[in-house]
Formats: C-alpha cells, structure tokens, sequence
C-alpha cells in the first residue's frame, strides 16, 4: 500500500500556561487519503480546532507525528493550504474578487492568472455577478462563499475548513452543505472538516474522525460508506442513523 | 434616481434649518428690541466684517494656520508613533502608560507655560493646537493597529506571508477608519486648542481679535469672529470627511 496523503500518529498536544497543563489534544491516529473530505467532530474543548491549526503549522506538538504529503504527494506548506474559518473575514475594504485573491498576493502570483482564477472560483461558489461588489452588499452564507473561494484560489491541495458554517442560520447551513459537496466535487480537493453537528459531520464526510472531551482524546475513525453525489434524503436512511448513533453513543449522549 | 432624490432632499433640509436658526436670530433681536451691544442682527454681523482696521484676513490668516499646522503636525507625528509602537512592542509598552499619563494634563493649563516658553505668536498656539490633537490619533490610531483578527494574522502566516505584507494588506487599511476616526476627533479640538491659546496671549489672531473688541463693545464683531472660528473648524473637518470617503469604503467607517 502506497503512503497516505496524511499521515496522523500519536498526536499529543499540552497547552501550559500559569503553571497549569492542560491537555488539548490526545491519542490523533489517523490517516487521510488525496481527494477525502474528512469531519472532524466533537464538542467544544475537544481539540478539534488545535488539531487543524497543528495540521496548518500554527500549532507545535508535544508527541507523536504529522506528516503530510509524500514523495508521490509532494505537498509544500507555504502554497498548499488552504484556510475557512467560522467567520468569513472578508476584508471590508476590498472588492469580493479583491479580498478572494488575497492569499495569490501573499505568495506573488501574477495578478491576471489570479484575477481570472478568482473570477472562476467565484463562479463555482456561486456568486457569479457578484465578484465587484463590497462585503457588506452580500448575506453572511454569500460571504462564506466569498471565503471558500479565497481557500481556493492559490490551488492548495489541502483545505482545511474551521466550523465555516458555525454562525450561519439552519437553513442556509443546510444549503452550504449540499454547495459544499458539489465543490468539493468539482474541485477534488483534500477537505478537513471541523464541526460540532453530528449529522453535517456524516452527511459531509467521506471519512468521520470523532473526538471527545474531557481528557481530549480521539475516540473513533470511519469510513461513512453512503456514496456520493449525496441529497438531504440521505440523512433519513437507516444506515445515516447508525452513523450519526455511533456517534452520539460515542459522545456519551444516547 | 431616488437615491441621489433623496440625498438632494436631505441637503435641502439642512440648509433650511441652518437658515431657520439665522431667521429667528433676526427676528428675536428686531421684535425683542435686544440692544445691539446684547446682540447685534445677523445683518449687523455682517457689517463688522467691513471695518477696516479689523484685519480680518491677516487674523483668519493666522488663526487658520494654527488650527490647520497644529493638526497636520499631530496629524503626522501621531500616526507615526502609532505605528512604531505597532512595530515595536517594548516601545508601546514603554511609552504608551506615559501618553495616557500626559493626556490627563488639561492641555489649557500649559496655555501660561507656552508663552512664557516661546512668546507670543503663532507658535505657541499651534503648539497647543497640536497637544489637544495629538492624544485622541495617537491612541485610536495604536487601537487600529492593533485591532486584527487573530484568524486573519493565522490565514496570513499558513501562507508565509511577511510582517511587511500582513500590514500593508491588512493592518493599515484595517486601521485606516480608526485613524479617521480619531482625526475627526481631533480636528473638533484643534480649534479650540488654537483659541484658548490666543485668548491667553496672543497678537494675531480671531480669538486675540475678539479680546479686543471685546473692550470696545463690539459684539457684532465678536459674533462674526466666532462664525469665521466655526467656518475654519467646519472646513478642517470637512477635509477630514472627504478624505474618509475617499479612502474608506462605506461599511467600515466608524461613526
């Protein structure tokens, strides 16, 4: 067998401060393969969230390794990553096309390559029309488009998504979901899914990596074997319950 | 369109109130028979600015460049500290508690202490004009600065973005409505600065020239002086407005 894209193993990470440790993330053994969206699901205080920024190299580590890309899966940090937070963090400053190329700027792409990746990218999130406008003129699920795009448009291989539909209300959560896939899709890109909804975690996820509080620990990691292109109907099946039922068994919360 | 339809409407009214305000002056001190020496007619007013040995234009000259030196100097040296203190932190932590010490210090009370420093004239006014000034775009300018998402500063470093680039992308235009901000702040007190300055001593100048006629009793005079001391305030913030259009989109000025 061939080395996976992503390869987790022992993961510890120990937030010290005034003294006092506090374990953040334990126990991460896992593996993602090119092309998988994984969700990492768990509730608050989990480590969820440190281990995507260990993953972004923001974050050290105390044990264990990371290793992302091989030698048939060259991966180079700087260029391919791609970042989604909770909050769109659109620059209100700047045009959307602007605030989307953003990150081609930092790493000095030409800026008409960038600018017509931008105006493509925006056009796949669903916002054709749109790329002139200020941040402000759009809704919040519009400028968490915006921001999918901006994660995009460096062409990383690597995109790791922060609860990016945290704030926004249940219906376009929904909606953002099922764009989601279909980007997801179109561009065939690594995807890393952070969220505390069980059920967005397995409608999303090809793979489920579930993690627990109090000690964090990583406590599960499967496959969600419901093929894609998924619909909203999916989640009624018996094979969806049983996913999202492990899960909350899991979470101590049957 | 309705929209421009509308802003033409709301210019309207704010020239009618201004121009109300001015009605009922005249007519409160015709029909009120207020003596002249109370309160002289916006007509009246209008007149004292015909008296020749008034010196009107060398007085607005000189109140102008206090009001105008002052602020640009504090202006400049404010968002110059502000942005050393973002680039080297010890600096801030050094400086910043002292500023906000100084900034306690009724600017007013130095009036006596500039004068005996540097005379009178125009220097030790605009000096004054630029201590008022100078605290509220130190501060909010610093408070800029230092207002970026941590989210953001993350995105920008997961792309090895540089110090350099995360500022001039992100943390001055992120500062610029604050620095705004603080410069309308600033240009409000600005004139004041330069007046109080020139009423405790001063040769040049409307609020000198207003002392003087103050003894004659010509108060047609000192109400023209305060309208031009207005008009010069209103036109520095103006500037300021404008400036703010044109350099700050919509959604992120700061009220």
């Amino acid at each position: 067998m061939s080395e996976a894209f992503i390869h987790l193993d022992g993961v510890k990470k120990i937030y010290r401060t005034r003294g006092e440790e506090f374990l953040a993330v334990s126990e991460a053994t896992f593996d993602v393969e090119q092309g998988e969206l994984v969700s990492l699901v768990g509730p608050s205080g989990c480590g969820k969230t440190t281990l995507l920024k260990i993953l972004a190299g923001l974050h050290g580590f105390d044990a264990g390794t990371v290793r992302i890309g091989s030698k048939a899966q060259p991966f180079n940090p700087a260029r391919d990553i791609g970042m989604v937070f909770q909050q769109p963090l659109l620059l209100k400053w700047r045009r959307i096309v602007e605030n989307v190329m953003l990150p081609t700027e930092i790493l000095g792409i030409p800026y008409d390559v960038a600018r017509k990746r931008a105006y493509e990218l925006l056009d796949l999130v669903g916002l054709k029309g749109h790329e002139e406008k200020y941040p402000y003129e759009l809704s919040g699920g519009m400028q968490q488009r915006a921001s999918i795009a901006r994660s995009l448009v460096h062409d990383p291989k690597l995109v790791l998504m922060d609860e990016p539909f945290g704030a926004l209300d249940a219906l376009t959560r929904e909606k953002m979901n099922l764009e989601l896939l279909r980007i997801w899709g179109e561009s065939k890109k690594t995807i890393i899914f952070v969220t505390h909804g069980i059920t967005e975690a397995v409608f999303l996820g090809s793979r489920v990596v579930v993690l627990t509080a109090g000690p964090a620990k990583m406590a599960d990691n499967f496959e969600v074997d419901i093929p894609f292109p998924r619909t909203l109907d999916v989640r009624n099946t018996e094979k969806f319950g049983e996913y999202t039922r492990r899960i909350y068994r899991l979470l101590g919360m049957e | 369109m309705s929209g421009s339809n509308e802003q033409l409407q709301r210019y309207a009214l704010a020239v009618l109130s201004h121009l109300i305000l001015i009605a009922a002056w005249h007519f409160f001190v015709v029909y009120g028979k207020v003596p002249k020496v109370v309160m002289p007619t916006p007509y009246d007013t209008l007149q004292a600015l015909v008296t020749p040995n008034y010196r009107w234009f060398e007085n607005i000259a000189a109140t102008a460049i206090e009001i105008f030196g002052g602020f640009l100097i504090a202006a400049i040296f404010g968002i110059l500290c502000a942005l050393l203190f973002s680039w080297f932190r010890w600096l801030e932590m050094l400086a910043m508690p002292l500023l906000v010490s100084l900034n306690m210090i009724p600017k007013v009370a130095l009036g006596p202490l500039m004068i005996v420093w540097f005379k009178y004239g125009i220097w030790p006014n605009t000096l004054m004009a630029f201590a008022i000034c100078f605290f509220p775009i130190v501060l909010t300018t610093a408070r800029g600065l230092r207002e970026v998402e941590p989210d953001l500063l993350d995105l920008v470093r997961t792309l090895r973005g540089s110090r350099w680039q995360l500022f001039t992308k992100i943390q001055l235009p992120g500062a610029l409505p604050y620095i705004f901000s603080g410069m309308k702040v600033a240009a409000i007190l600005a004139v004041a600065g330069a007046i109080v300055g020139e009423f405790l001593g001063s040769e040049r100048g409307l609020g000198y020239l207003m002392l003087q006629v103050q003894v004659t009793l010509d108060t047609a005079a000192m109400f023209m002086a305060v309208i031009l001391i207005t008009l010069l305030g209103g036109i520095l913030y103006g500037i300021v407005l404008g400036l703010e259009r044109y350099f700050v989109v919509k959604d992120a000025r700061i009220r």
